[in-house]
């Protein structure tokens, strides 16, 4: 049950674009065409998920026994971005496939706020690690499912005749409020 | 005048949120009104500030290929002094910023200006670069959040505009007035941008 609740309110109610504001950069820049938004959507599920187990075990194996928790940040940061350079490097040799599918978004990755925001909220709420990956993983999806929506409508957009002054950011950051609206209907689920 | 070229190229020409479109999860999270924007835009001055001060001193020291590497310990160590300093002496800013501080680390505006401008200037003008930027930026979240908070709240700074009168467009406050507000004022510093130019 309670991982339920952790799920519906990750993807849903408090979704981590359109009800938390991260990962707002890749939202807007790689969400012109379904496929690239699969292909990111992907690419932060896998990291996602690698980072908050990673930084999960640091804080509590290390910073904490340690004392220093004040490193967090600077930990955090090289963690992650060692991590994704790290990553690369091994899909490259093992699954050549997967790496053609997720390569160019992996670099853009460690300046995606999302991945460093999961990790944090994590320690913060005081998830164990099951939890921890469970909350990864609905945040992720959670990010799909907003990216994958707004590139579809965004595809649609190419087609209309908008006045010159809101064709590109301006209308696609309209697009996302009315979205971000529809999301609000989910308030209160969980 | 290079030098004051180079300082105000940050409020309408360049500004990193509306035309340059960097640094926008904390432009948006942040903004639900005008002190929170202003509070989050010279934090992020200040870590700029600290960021191209240091980056451009010892720009020769650093070896091309960690450079990446050794600017995210750099802005990481000035996101820590800002995130304790605040945490210290502004309690409740700290509070409704929240999850942003940390994260000015991810900020691509002040890893951005660390690379593109910091490691190629001297040092004079990399502090100029990083007011310039960084007021910029402040201008940015203050104006996306008096927005906000005048048509949410029909008050600015917390001073109520009209007395009695309270409860106004609750959706500017919640997410969807961030997006919508944000979309609105880029029209108008495009418009102000051509004006300029």
């Amino acid at each position: 049950m309670e991982y339920f609740a952790i799920i519906i309110g990750a993807i849903f109610v408090n979704n981590i674009v359109l009800a938390q504001f991260l990962g707002i950069c890749p939202y807007m820049g790689v969400s012109a065409k379904v496929s690239t938004s699969v292909g990111m959507s992907g690419a932060v599920l896998f990291v996602m998920t690698l980072a908050t187990i990673v930084t999960f075990l640091i804080y509590n194996y290390v910073l904490v026994p340690f004392n220093i928790t004040y490193l967090q940040t600077i930990s955090y940061i090289l963690v992650i971005s060692s991590l994704v350079q790290m990553v690369e490097i091994i899909l490259k040799k093992v699954s050549p496939e997967l790496y053609q599918a997720l390569g160019i978004f992996l670099p853009l990755i460690t300046t995606n706020c999302a991945i460093m925001g999961v990790a944090l909220l994590t320690v913060q709420n005081e998830f164990t690690l099951m939890q921890g990956v469970v909350f990864a993983i609905s945040h992720a999806t959670g990010f799909a499912l907003a990216i994958i929506l707004f590139a579809g409508i965004r595809e649609h957009m190419e087609l209309m005749d908008l006045p010159k002054a809101m064709r590109g950011a301006p209308a696609a950051l309209v697009v996302a409020g009315i979205l971000a609206l529809a999301f609000m209907g989910f308030a209160g689920l969980v | 005048m290079k030098q004051w070229k180079n300082f105000t190229k940050g409020f309408i020409k360049d500004n990193p949120v509306f035309i340059l479109l960097l640094g926008l999860c904390p432009a948006l999270g942040v903004t639900t009104s005008a002190f929170n924007g202003l509070g989050m835009g010279l934090a992020t001055t200040f870590v700029l500030l600290g960021s191209n001060t240091v980056v451009s001193i010892i720009k020769n020291v650093i070896p091309n290929k960690v450079r990446i590497p050794s600017f995210i310990v750099i802005i990481a160590s000035f996101v820590t002094i800002v995130q304790l300093t605040m945490e210290a002496y502004l309690p409740d800013l700290f509070d409704s910023l929240g999850l942003f501080i940390p994260l000015i680390v991810v900020n691509c505006l002040v890893m951005g200006r660390a690379e593109a401008f910091a490691s190629k200037n001297n040092i004079g003008s990399s502090i100029v670069d990083a007011l310039g930027m960084g007021l910029g930026f402040t201008l940015a979240l203050t104006m996306l959040g008096g927005l906000r908070e005048i048509l949410g709240a029909y008050s600015i700074f917390g001073i109520q505009l009209i007395p009695g009168v309270t409860d106004g467009m609750l959706v500017f406050v919640l997410a969807p007035g961030a997006f919508i507000g944000m979309g609105y004022l880029i029209i108008l510093f495009n418009f102000l941008k051509k004006k300029t130019a």
